[in-house]
């Protein structure tokens, strides 16, 4: 490739997937946040309860866009969000051994959990598009 | 921009150190992490006040100055180096900021989460709660612009510099995001470095 090839290759389009994951990973750090703010009272849970589900939408928005791209190196993309992952199944196990450990129990627990899921999903989508983005597909 | 068209391969041919493959993860410094997290995971078992004060003063600083130093020292530089010398600083740097980030920020949160905890600092009578409260604010925009931004820019410099031919382009791109965001964060931590202060005078 020319200097004005690489270029262009290197800023061709894409879905906005890195925002929206952000946006999703923000979402649930506002969540946990505002839980971790009312410690150790419990906090009322119906704003968590909307971000964790707000968050949840935006991942998947974000996951639909990217399942429609066509000129991709999903080979790539796989590989790096699979290991990542398994790094962040470890993370999000020890934060949930935490939880536990604190004992955190009833409604308090299962939206903390599911706040753990997105959270474990988001940075390996992330870390796997933006090194599948730059990798040539044939 | 004109600079991208000079020869990335050509420059990294002048010695056998320099054609080896680039190490993703350094494994040979994996020893080191595991010792750091294994102290570290017994501080907050042994809840150490020392060992927490340790872990999370000592973590803080470095990755603050770290962040600082990458940002607005570093940056700058890199920015007026030659393609072929960003390439090979890029390629030795990359790699050991890999393991370097995660291992800081982890000592530094874990062991700070713990040390509010054990100082009562988390519950929402402490008098100064609400800085807390501002502090889990500030840690949570630098996790999400590390985890979104930072990280995986780290990562992919570092697939394409295993590339034959790496485009000088997106190695450029990548770099600036990397620099540009550990600058970002590195701003961000004065404000914490405000905030911690403030709770312990």
């Amino acid at each position: 490739m020319s200097g004005p090839e690489q270029e262009a290759w290197a800023n061709r389009k894409v879905p906005p997937v890195t925002g929206l994951w952000m946006l999703s990973l923000a979402l649930i750090a506002g969540g946990v946040s505002y839980l971790a703010a009312y410690l150790p009272k419990r906090a009322p849970l119906g704003p968590a309860v909307g971000l964790l589900a707000a968050s949840a939408i935006v991942l998947a928005v974000g996951v639909v866009l990217l399942a429609r791209q066509r000129q991709f190196a999903w080979q790539r993309f796989r590989q790096v969000a699979g290991w990542t992952f398994l790094a962040y199944v470890v993370i999000a196990g020890m934060i949930e051994y935490a939880f536990i450990y604190d004992h955190t129990h009833g409604a308090v627990l299962v939206v903390m959990t599911l706040m753990l899921f997105v959270f474990m999903l988001a940075p390996p989508l992330l870390v796997g598009f933006t090194v599948a983005r730059f990798q040539h597909t044939s | 921009m004109a600079t991208v068209e000079h020869s990335v391969s050509g420059a990294a041919s002048a010695s056998p150190d320099r054609d080896a493959p680039v190490e993703i993860l350094p494994v040979r410094a994996l020893p080191v992490v595991g010792v750091i997290v294994a102290a570290l995971i017994a501080a907050i078992g042994t809840n150490s006040r020392w060992a927490l004060d340790f872990f999370h003063v000592a973590g803080g600083g470095i990755w603050t100055a770290l962040d600082l130093f990458l940002g607005f020292v570093l940056g700058p530089i890199l920015g007026r180096l030659s393609i072929p010398a960003r390439v090979e600083l890029t390629k030795k740097l990359m790699p050991k900021l890999v393991l370097i980030i995660p291992v800081l920020v982890t000592m530094t949160l874990a062991a700070g989460f713990q040390l509010a905890r054990y100082n009562g600092m988390l519950d929402t009578s402490f008098p100064r709660h609400a800085w807390v409260v501002a502090s889990f604010a500030v840690v949570g925009v630098m996790a999400v612009i590390a985890i979104g931004l930072l990280e995986p820019a780290n990562i992919a410099v570092l697939f394409e510099l295993r590339k034959p031919q790496p485009n000088p382009a997106v190695i450029e791109k990548l770099m600036r995001r990397f620099i540009f965001t550990a600058g970002i964060t590195g701003a961000m931590q004065i404000g914490t470095l405000v905030i911690m202060t403030r709770l312990a005078s």
